[in-house]
């Protein structure tokens, strides 16, 4: 009989070509997912040593990260660095003859979300990215994670990856969720606890009946932010609610092999008395709707809680969170609540589905963005704007005072023109917080959508639950 | 790639934790098609005013630390996004090895793929190794991966371990799209294989 296995365990077991004495693996990748930003030196170094696209069906690219979200970017990316790098995956993508969904396709949007809406992540797949929030498609019970560009290059040439195994880390966030918080506020809860280095060395299953009760597009949101955690992935078995999401998307396979696939799918669970290395076990009921107050995504609080001190931290923390309050103009002892803001952003691939915008629309509804303000909504991709038009939820943001955009990583990272400027404090569904993430000097406070959307209306961070 | 062998330089003290790959090199120069020359803008919202000033207290600034090898950093460094050009503007700049009680998983790996050596200690060894960079430019620490040993400036030795196969490569500063096209025979048994055992992928 064979040693119980994790989830982990079974998908990496499943995947390596080559193992060495010392445990250093080739993994084979099964999907590589490509975007502009960190593909143009990898494309170029194939070039230089004569090198092809080893599978060029397993290599999908979509440009999102510098894409304008205006709705006049049919006229083209006036940023000239932004619209070389744009052109760059064009061409790359035409001479190496992978999949590719330009800027004018209603199916472009950010690579994360575009990825399982196409059924091109699967579960059971190992998926790879130039991206951290690959992590993103362990929602699916896939094994993926972010990598550099030199990576990126070594998949393209060989479909493997140089890999040693990462350690077994069950995440458990037990029972039910009370009304109010959402899957964002498990994944901040879960860094909060563990900071952002927790994770590091580990795989994360996140596991447990608030788990199970996530939707998709919940599961995505948790998984996503794993990187957050230090984790090199996160990962969630594949259920019922798995493969009806899956089923009759383009990619998804189709009769026989569907039927084959879920035979294979069904098998991806931990097994009883598998062994983790570390484990972290949260009640879901004691998780609450969270923000962040500093320039790191440990720094998560309730919000009824106070602005911190530094003297409540130690070690390397302590100076840490001063830089932290200083950067992000805050008073040690003030109330979470009281906190003003003057953006709004709504997107990204942490938040940017369909769910989301359903959880933000429904607080929304019939009410106006505080006068003043700033508010912006992004979808992920071309069909969950699409989607949302079709529902009435573009109508009930625009009602209120939404800015509607095109789809793109915008203000997540604000690599195109969607910036905060100097000391402008944004109310964020977005994944990071770091100093500068969404300009320069900007001030970043990560929130679910339900509590963005809360924040727009009154003008300062809210406790949802007073809002439903 | 770049060998790695054996420096010996003056070590930067940047003992805040977890600096992630935003600080080392903001989005504004991911914009590149290119690996080279990112060095001018490494930690540039800290090294820099908007106007393109230098700020005189930002660590790599200072006369003593402006050829900095060495940057020893606090808990966490390179947290955040996959950007290789966070190790390409370090390296660029002239630092060969970073040295911290702990680094985020891609940021760590992306320095084996451009020369540059990331060290792991626990915290007390590295306590000692930031007061040693804070002396100074007085202050070279040799870093020998051969060997894997750190000694400081007053000759105290701390060994350190790295991962055989990194080592071997970093050392050698082999390509490593090079090593695994020569093992494409099993590449091509396992695609054969998993062809038939999952033909939907």
């Amino acid at each position: 009989m064979t040693a119980p296995k994790t989830l982990y365990d079974k998908i990496w077991d499943a995947h390596v070509a080559d193992e060495a004495d010392d445990g250093t693996c080739l993994l084979y990748i099964d999907r590589h997912l490509v975007h502009e930003v960190t593909s143009p030196q990898a494309f170029e170094g194939l070039r230089m040593a004569g090198r092809k696209v080893r599978a060029p069906e397993k290599t999908i690219a979509v440009p999102d990260h510098n894409v304008p979200t205006t709705l006049d970017r049919a006229g083209g990316i006036t940023n000239e660095e932004s619209r070389i790098q744009v052109d760059a995956l064009d061409k790359n993508a035409k001479d190496f003859g992978i999949h590719y969904y330009p800027v004018s396709d209603v199916r472009q949007g950010i690579v994360h979300i575009v990825g399982p809406e196409q059924g091109w992540t699967l579960p059971g797949m190992t998926v790879v990215c130039g991206d951290s929030h690959t992590a993103t498609h362990g929602a699916f019970g896939s094994l993926a994670h972010g990598i550099g560009t030199s990576e990126v290059e070594h998949v393209l040439a060989t479909q493997t990856l140089i890999q040693k195994k990462s350690k077994n880390m069950k995440v458990e966030i037990t029972g039910k969720l009370r009304p109010g918080v959402t899957a964002k506020d498990i994944t901040l809860s879960v860094i909060g606890e563990t900071g952002t280095a927790g994770g590091t060395g580990y795989v994360i299953e996140y596991c447990g009946e608030a788990i199970r009760d996530l939707s998709m597009e919940g599961r995505m949101t948790v998984c996503n932010m794993a990187i957050e955690g230090g984790a090199r992935a996160g990962l969630i078995a594949p259920d019922e609610k798995t493969f009806e999401y899956v089923k009759g998307r383009p990619h998804a396979p189709k009769g026989a092999a569907w039927e084959a696939a879920l035979e294979w799918w069904k098998t991806l669970y931990t097994d009883e008395g598998a062994h983790f290395d570390k484990v972290i076990t949260i009640k879901g009921e004691d998780i609450a709707p969270v923000v962040t107050w500093g320039t790191s995504p440990e720094d998560v609080l309730p919000i009824t809680d106070v602005v911190p001190s530094p003297d409540d931290f130690q070690g390397g923390k302590v100076e840490a969170a001063k830089r932290s309050l200083e950067y992000m103009g805050l008073t040690p002892g003030m109330k979470l609540e009281d906190i003003q803001i003057d953006t709004v952003f709504i997107g990204s691939c942490t938040n940017g589905r369909i769910e989301d915008l359903r959880a933000a629309a429904a607080i929304l509804k019939g009410k106006k963005v505080k006068d003043g303000m700033r508010a912006m909504v992004v979808p992920g991709s071309g069909l969950v704007r699409a989607q949302a038009e079709e529902e009435g939820l573009a109508e009930i943001f625009k009602d209120a005072g939404f800015e509607w955009r095109l789809a793109g990583c915008s203000m997540c990272l604000a690599m195109n023109p969607d910036q905060l400027a100097e000391g402008e404090r944004c109310a964020s569904t977005s994944n990071r917080n770091f100093e500068g993430r969404q300009g320069y000097k900007g001030r970043t406070h990560l929130v679910s959508p339900a509590m963005a959307a809360a924040a727009a209306i009154t003008g300062h961070l809210t406790d949802v639950r007073e809002m439903m | 790639m770049d060998k790695f062998e054996k420096i010996t330089g003056i070590a930067a003290p940047m003992p805040l934790v977890n600096i992630d790959t935003d600080m080392i090199i903001p989005k504004v120069f991911l914009k590149t098609i290119k690996r080279s020359g990112l060095g001018v803008n490494l930690f540039d919202e800290m090294r820099f005013d908007r106007e393109g000033n230098e700020i005189p207290d930002f660590v790599l600034n200072k006369p003593q630390y402006r050829d900095a090898e060495v940057l020893v950093a606090g808990d966490n460094f390179g947290c955040g996004s996959s950007r290789e050009h966070a190790p390409w503007a370090i390296k660029d700049f002239g630092i060969r090895c970073v040295i911290s009680t702990s680094f985020a998983d891609i940021f760590y790996n992306n320095c084996f793929k451009n020369g540059i050596l990331p060290i792991v200690l626990p915290q007390e060894q590295v306590d000692v190794l930031m007061q040693d960079a804070e002396k100074g430019a007085n202050a070279r620490m040799t870093v020998d991966l051969e060997s894997q040993e750190i000694t400081t400036s007053d000759g105290q030795v701390f060994p350190f371990e790295v991962d055989a196969f990194r080592k071997h490569c970093l050392i050698n500063g082999l390509d490593d799209i090079g090593l695994t096209m020569e093992k494409s025979a099993s590449i091509d048994r396992f695609e054969s294989a998993a062809q038939v055992a999952r033909p939907w992928v």
